[in-house]
């Protein structure tokens, strides 16, 4: 440990540095201009200057998501950090690892209302996994290394750090990340054996399995994954994976059957309903998916692996319950599957899958493009033909696209797909993909959003065009925020209340403003074309492709309703939910 | 889970949760218990340790058994908290709660109020000529029949620590 002296600014620069930093998400003000004088003058850690705070949580969320690496935001005080309130819940909701640093007034002037001040750790107590309020300035390197190891240690998740100005200013000591000692927090990583063989032999013995992939394998690294595709493969069942886990096991493989839950495929949905046993591996059981509680796969045992105990019995109880890491339990479980070679019964397996085949062949996701109006399932598919086999990323903001392009866009690696999923929240794909594409300059990135979304963080295609990102907007126009009229269209007797939005702006003549180069497309005809000038332009690029204002997502759960109640199409008439208190929920 | 209760019966557990003493920790773990709805009906915390600076809170709450298991598994969630210990569930345990109690009455009232406290083993910690302050340690149970019995006489005031608690035996925490 060297007796150097170094100012608060300096030690934030260092710890950041040796964490491994290059990036960070910022905004600056008052009380964060000592950081901002020692930014300027080092060029180590990059600063991307976002248009709002939000919009820098965002990003860095989709660094951390696309590289398996924290994510860094830097807020001033006051209205700094309530900005990103919402970035900091969403990376909560969804597991991302995540470092927030923000200002605050000087220690003195805490709790005298003064200018720009806010109680930052009071308001973001249950918006993050863990903060602190620096008090000193010798304390500032041990609490941001400390800071690292609980964003990304356990269930990973943002943690905040509140900095006065004083402690930015004053001096003190530096410590390396590895003379830290992290305090007692010690998530338990490895599963007991003993519930991992009872496991094996669970599994081993099922007639209807199926393997339920959330996203904790994602968050446990890429190996994680390819130790999921490893077990699915060597049993040779059926695997689903939640919106969190797209990407996690192969699309493009046979024994994908699709993501289940609300907007899930049938064969997804029907096999999980009728499975006899489930092993969910890092998913939550999510309301989403499990829809009614009471009435969720009825006839199946339940082995549920997650890091955070509170996940397992919280909404399903589990027949076997296994805390620990997803990538460490898995390899236990091939490893000690390898030694014990259970016989699977394969004629068993071989009818369930014929069940599933026939599942399958209902093709709930067709859709009937017709000549005048595109749909926008046929625009996705076309960005899914474009795309395939290029190296790509995928951000979506929240609303029917979203659950479109999880239909139709298909992932064949893990952190390629960018959603917001718990929170659900809209305003997350610009930023998101401004994120991505710093992390993967050379990448295609591509944003799926609709217009709705799009002008909750619109001032992020600012940034994209400032750094010259070559991220490509991929709007699905429809002049109306469709979930909420699809709902109101078969829940509330087609009231379409304060969703119309015709009256939006001339998004090609605001593209361009930003510094976009844009496209439109109107014609059915023009998609392919489109979409292929979109992915060869380079530079920014939004393509801004009118799609059917009434076009509905299928399948459909209705919230508060079993998985065999699942409505496939328009024409088939949805069914009454007993409790109508459960309906929006 | 535990087969002799039934799932959907509401019981009071008596949590021990032992935290580092630092800015903020009993507010992240009263905001778990209003953010997820779950019932405070008791609260203690002092400062139980202060070369490790470790605080401890007790917590009585009431809820499913499967509500019982969340509150102890989202407790072991927050960074600061070192151990939990369910006292109502991992054994046997102590549990203390202390009250002051004023008393107001002249004449046969002080003399009753005296008899009281003498059978409940409570002692005068403050008097005037027409007023007792009585200091009772207790299950909170005792106490509760304590204080009804003071209201008959002359009951002005109460304040109560809610219950301490510890488990029974030579095992640490």
């Amino acid at each position: 440990m060297s007796k150097k002296l170094y100012t608060g600014g300096e030690i934030i620069l260092k710890a950041l540095g040796d964490q491994g930093v290059d990036v960070i998400f910022g905004y600056p003000g008052g009380v964060t201009l000592p950081l901002y004088d020692k930014i300027y003058q080092q060029n180590k850690v990059r600063h991307i200057l976002v248009g709002h705070e939000q919009g820098g949580v965002h990003a860095a969320e989709g660094y951390a998501r696309s590289t398996g690496k924290p994510g860094v935001v830097l807020a001033t005080s006051g209205p700094g950090a309530t900005n990103t309130v919402t970035g900091l819940v969403d990376a909560l909701m969804d597991s991302i690892p995540l470092v927030c640093l923000t200002g605050q007034v000087v220690s003195n002037l805490i709790g005298n209302d003064a200018f720009q001040e806010a109680d930052t750790t009071g308001i973001t107590r249950a918006a993050t996994k863990h903060n602190y309020l620096v008090h000193s300035t010798d304390d500032l390197a041990r609490l941001i290394h400390e800071a690292f190891y609980v964003a990304t240690h356990g269930r990973p998740g943002p943690v905040l750090i509140d900095i006065p100005k004083d402690v930015i200013l004053g001096t003190g000591l530096y410590l390396m990340p590895e003379d830290v000692q992290p305090r007692n927090y010690n998530p338990k990583i490895r599963g007991d054996r003993e519930k991992i063989e009872d496991a094996i032999q669970l599994l081993a013995a099922a007639k209807k399995p199926i393997i339920y992939v959330g996203g904790g394998v994602i968050n446990s690294g890429q190996k994680a994954c390819q130790l999921a595709t490893q077990l699915v493969r060597m049993t040779g069942y059926p695997c689903t994976t939640t919106l969190m886990a797209l990407g996690a096991f192969p699309a493009s493989d046979p024994q994908f059957v699709g993501m289940p839950g609300m907007h899930g495929t049938y064969e997804a949905n029907m096999a999980m309903h009728q499975c006899d046993v489930m092993f969910n591996i890092g998913a939550r059981f999510d309301d989403r998916v499990t829809g009614k509680v009471g009435s969720f796969s009825p006839g199946s045992k339940k082995i549920h692996v997650d890091i955070d105990p509170s996940s397992l019995n919280k909404t399903i109880v589990a027949d076997i319950g296994i805390i620990g890491d997803a990538g460490s339990v898995l390899e236990d479980m091939i490893r000690l599957w390898d030694e014990k070679q259970p016989t699977i019964n394969t004629a068993a397996i071989k009818s369930w899958w014929n069940e599933i085949e026939k599942w399958r062949g209902v093709r709930c996701l067709s859709y009937d493009q017709g000549e005048k109006i595109i749909k926008p399932q046929f625009a996705l598919e076309n960005l899914r033909k474009l795309i395939q086999g290029s190296d790509f990323y995928v951000t979506t903001d929240v609303g029917q696209h979203q659950m479109w392009a999880a239909q139709f866009l298909h992932f064949d690696k893990p952190n390629r797909w960018m959603t917001s999923g718990g929170l659900g929240t809209m305003g997350y794909g610009v930023p998101a993909a401004l994120g991505v594409q710093v992390a993967h300059p050379e990448s295609t990135v591509v944003c799926v959003t609709s217009e709705g979304s799009l002008m909750m963080n619109i001032q992020e295609m600012d940034t994209i065009a400032k750094y010259q990102l070559p991220v490509k907007i991929f709007n699905l126009n429809n002049k109306v925020l469709g979930m909420i009229r699809q709902w109101q269209e078969l829940f509330y007797d087609n009231h379409e209340s304060e969703c119309d939005l015709s009256g939006g702006p001339d998004f090609i003549g605001l593209a361009e403003a930003f510094g976009f180069k844009a496209i439109q497309v109107t014609d059915p005809d023009e998609v392919c074309s489109g979409i292929e000038k979109m992915l060869t332009t380079k530079g920014p690029v939004f393509l801004n492709i009118e799609v059917d204002r009434n076009e509905n997502v299928f399948p459909m759960i209705p919230a508060g309703a079993p998985h065999n109640e699942i409505v496939l199409g328009p024409n088939q008439n949805l069914k009454t939910v007993d409790d109508k208190s459960n309906v929006m929920a | 889970m535990n087969n002799d209760i039934t799932p959907n019966e509401v019981c009071e557990h008596t949590f021990s949760v032992l935290v580092d003493n630092e800015a903020g920790v009993l507010h992240r773990v009263v905001g778990l218990f209003s953010g997820r709805g779950y019932n405070i009906d008791s609260l203690t915390v002092s400062e139980v340790d202060s070369v490790e600076g470790y605080s401890k809170i007790t917590i009585v709450t009431s809820g499913t058994l499967s509500v019982i298991e969340q509150i102890r598994a989202q407790l072991e969630r927050l960074v600061p908290v070192q151990k939990v210990s369910d006292l109502t569930r991992d054994g046997r345990s102590v549990q203390r709660e202390l009250a002051l109690v004023k008393v107001q009455g002249e004449g046969d009232d002080r003399i009753n109020s005296m008899q009281l406290a003498d059978k409940f083993q409570a002692q005068v910690v403050d008097s005037t000529p027409e007023s007792f302050v009585f200091e009772i340690v207790g299950s909170s149970d005792t106490l509760d029949r304590f204080i009804g019995e003071m209201r008959h006489i002359g009951l002005v005031d109460v304040s109560r620590t809610g219950i301490v608690a510890i488990a029974r035996g030579a095992d640490e925490m």
